[in-house]
């Protein structure tokens, strides 16, 4: 290599390092925009529910004008790869170099526990709409977080209490992936079932890199009523796949977590999902004005259907600009934001009424839902179960002395 | 004579210390994690430079001591010393017994081999639910307090202890590196059969290098931790290893201060280029694909071609 390359590779690359550095940070000006910082996964293999995410809250901020009593909303999205530190270096951004006034998003558990201390420390007000994790707000709890999604037992405690109730199915099969997000949905339904008087009569647990579903489908017991399954985006679509085709659809009926059916995979899917019964906080088949609004704009503006990801992300942008207006404007007053943000009520939300509850988590309507044909695949609600808290009907502060639901606990005693 | 790359790398750390004050916190937090990577990067340059063996599997010794930092911190409440100490240690220890296996191959081989062990520990990381924490990662590990008066929450002391770190580390390294060890690695990576004729225990020299490259990954990743604040098994995964071979292989492996630059060049490129589109992977890609068709001994061996 000739050195006049060289040279001119080095003053590429210093251009690169150093340029960054030298532009100023903004002055944090107190009539600017309403800055919210938004993270979600744009590349890798989340970027397609991550996607989801910031259109749901485009739609939502475009409805009012990107703006606020005259103020600018300004939303700066950024990419978290779906991996935790690349999550904390961008939170640094947004609110170190940018001064977000709002930070929200996410997607993972691991991104939301690693956000936590930051966002403690920082003292900057947070919403998580999608990550899920319990212990966010149960046992390790974030003051400065405010979860306007759900947290991931939340809708199961209800659909156990369903199954008890309206089916025969006393002896329930679980198949999971092998995460925190699969063992606090199964842990949330066995609780519920088996302090009902079901059985959870075997735990699989799946690698997230599966492949192939074969060897787990041939572990399933054949003596149980139902098998519950939760899975997301694409092993969604292989594992009720490869049910129909190893013949289980039809000798064992298939419950499943929310995601499994989520409209994010649904569309993907044949006639193996029919009748698949869930439990979540939305379905885009939610038959109120709010809704049918909301769903209809979200295809008109994405191209597809909505997921619980863009209603997430839709509800909390429109949570964050309503706790802005109840702050009085005051968007710079942490404190006040902070509160303003655990104050919002919602009544109109596309997935019914909203609220926060002591521990900072949503209190909302849990929906159970079946996939049905109509002119297409859908989630149509059968149950409704309203104002779900975190807690169930449990007393909060005798589920919070109980562990956190992991692949141990509740332990299997039903599991030969 | 002292070497030209050696005065360019002291002028890069000075002009650093001196910038820093002036920098606001977000840059400083990104020129802190240079810091820290520039070390896991020159322990990789100790194997993949001076010994030529390809190691993918390097994020182990670095994730293996963050883990034991993010254990002792938050279970133990241990100080900066104790961590330190057991950071290294275990990184050492792991290299030790990875290293007994690993050495016996060259070329692909070695690259499947340590590929195959990386993922042994990111398992371990993944799975051992009740040390780890599994996929959620453990956080809320504090940062240290090292026994110097400033406090190290604070973004801009963090970065001189980091900056610190890493040019006792980088010293550390350049002494191996012209040592009659560091040499006879060197010699290694030439003509293997020529030094076991001249009657070199290559084996054990290959060993205490690949050793040595896992205490320093370890050092890396006690700093890395504490950074962060979490440890999760991203830090063991295989995108971390390869994200460092290529920091190695950007800069110039045999450099020292190549490999340095070379995990600038990406921190900087991932968290800069990504604000401005969202195609910045095919940036990066870019920089990776030009860098090997121009420059194929990274950035600063391209220079010392030119003194020649």
């Amino acid at each position: 290599m000739d050195a006049r390359l060289a040279k001119t590779l080095t003053v590429i690359l210093l251009t690169v390092l150093v340029a960054p550095l030298l532009t100023p940070a903004p002055l944090p000006a107190q009539s600017g925009p309403f800055k919210i910082g938004m993270l979600a996964p744009l590349t890798g293999p989340f970027a397609q529910t991550g996607k989801d995410m910031v259109n749901g809250a485009e739609l939502y901020l475009d409805e009012i004008g990107r703006q606020i009593g005259g103020r600018k909303i300004e939303l700066i999205v950024e990419d978290d790869e779906a991996q935790p530190a690349t999550a904390l270096n961008k939170s640094r951004k947004l609110v170190e170099q940018d001064k977000v006034h709002v930070l929200t998003g996410g997607q993972l558990a691991s991104i939301g526990y690693a956000l936590q201390p930051y966002i403690d420390a920082q003292k900057i007000p947070a919403t998580y709409p999608v990550i899920a994790s319990d212990d966010i707000t149960q046992r390790k709890p974030a003051k400065w977080i405010v979860r306007t999604g759900w947290s991931t037992s939340q809708p199961m405690h209800p659909f156990a209490d369903w199954v008890l109730k309206n089916t025969k199915y006393r002896k329930v099969a679980a198949i999971g992936m092998d995460y925190a997000f699969g063992y606090e949905t199964v842990g949330g339904f066995q609780q519920v079932f088996e302090d009902g008087g079901g059985q959870i009569v075997q735990k699989i647990w799946t690698p997230l890199n599966t492949n192939d579903f074969a060897p787990f489908l041939a572990q399933i017991r054949r003596d149980a009523d139902a098998v519950l399954a939760l899975f997301v985006g694409r092993l969604a679509l292989q594992f009720t796949k490869q049910y129909q085709e190893a013949g289980l659809k039809d000798k064992l009926p298939l419950l499943g977590g929310g995601t499994t059916t989520d409209e994010s995979a649904l569309p993907q899917m044949g006639d193996e999902a029919i009748g698949i019964i869930t439990a979540l906080h939305y379905s885009q088949a939610l038959d109120n004005p709010a809704n049918q609004k909301f769903a209809k704009a979200f295809e008109t503006k994405a191209g597809k259907m909505a997921s619980y990801y863009s209603e997430a992300a839709y509800t909390n942008a429109r949570w964050i600009v309503e706790a802005a207006k109840l702050a009085g404007g005051k968007v710079e007053d942490r404190d006040a934001m902070l509160a303003a943000l655990r104050k919002v009520r919602l009544t109109d939300s596309p997935r019914g009424p909203l609220s926060i509850d002591d521990y900072n988590s949503v209190i909302q309507n849990v929906y159970i839902r079946k996939v049905e044909r109509k002119d297409r695949l859908q989630n149509t609600v059968i149950a409704t179960y309203p104002a779900v808290t975190q807690f169930w009907k449990y007393k909060p502060d005798e589920y919070l002395k109980r562990p956190l639901y992991s692949r141990d606990y509740p332990p299997c005693k039903h599991c030969q | 004579m002292i070497d030209r790359k050696v005065v360019a790398g002291a002028g890069a750390v000075v002009v650093a210390a001196l910038v820093a004050p002036l920098l606001s916190s977000y840059p400083l937090t990104l020129l802190t994690q240079v810091a820290i990577m520039a070390v896991l990067a020159m322990s990789l340059d100790v194997l993949l430079g001076y010994t030529g063996l390809p190691s993918l599997g390097h994020a182990a010794y670095f994730g293996v001591a963050a883990y034991a930092v993010g254990i002792l911190s938050t279970e133990r409440q241990a100080g900066f010393g104790t961590c330190f100490v057991v950071g290294i240690g275990v990184a050492g220890l792991t290299a030790a017994v990875f290293g007994l296996v690993a050495i016996r191959a060259t070329g692909t081989y070695f690259l499947m081999i340590t590929l195959a062990l990386g993922m042994v520990v990111w398992g371990l990381a993944f799975r051992w639910v009740s040390i780890t924490k599994g996929d959620n990662g453990i956080a809320g590990v504090p940062r240290p307090n090292a026994g110097v008066p400033w406090d190290l929450a604070a973004p801009l002391p963090f970065f001189y202890f980091a900056l610190a770190a890493a040019v006792v580390a980088w010293i550390a390294l350049g002494i191996l590196a012209r040592s009659p060890f560091g040499l006879t690695l060197k010699g290694i990576r030439e003509s293997e059969s020529r030094m076991r004729a001249l009657g070199y225990n290559v084996w054990l020299h290959k060993y205490l290098a690949f050793v040595i490259a896992g205490v320093f990954a370890g050092f890396a990743g006690v700093f890395w931790a504490y950074y962060n604040g979490f440890v999760s098994p991203v830090d063991v995964q295989l995108v971390t290893s390869v994200e460092t071979l290529l920091m190695v292989a950007l800069g110039g492996p045999g450099t020292l201060a190549g490999p340095a630059l070379g995990a600038a060049v990406i921190v900087f490129l991932k968290n800069f280029v990504s604000v401005y589109t969202k195609r910045w992977l095919l940036i990066l890609g870019a920089v990776y694909i030009g860098v090997i068709l121009f420059a194929p001994r990274g950035v600063l061996g391209a220079f010392r071609g030119t003194q020649r």
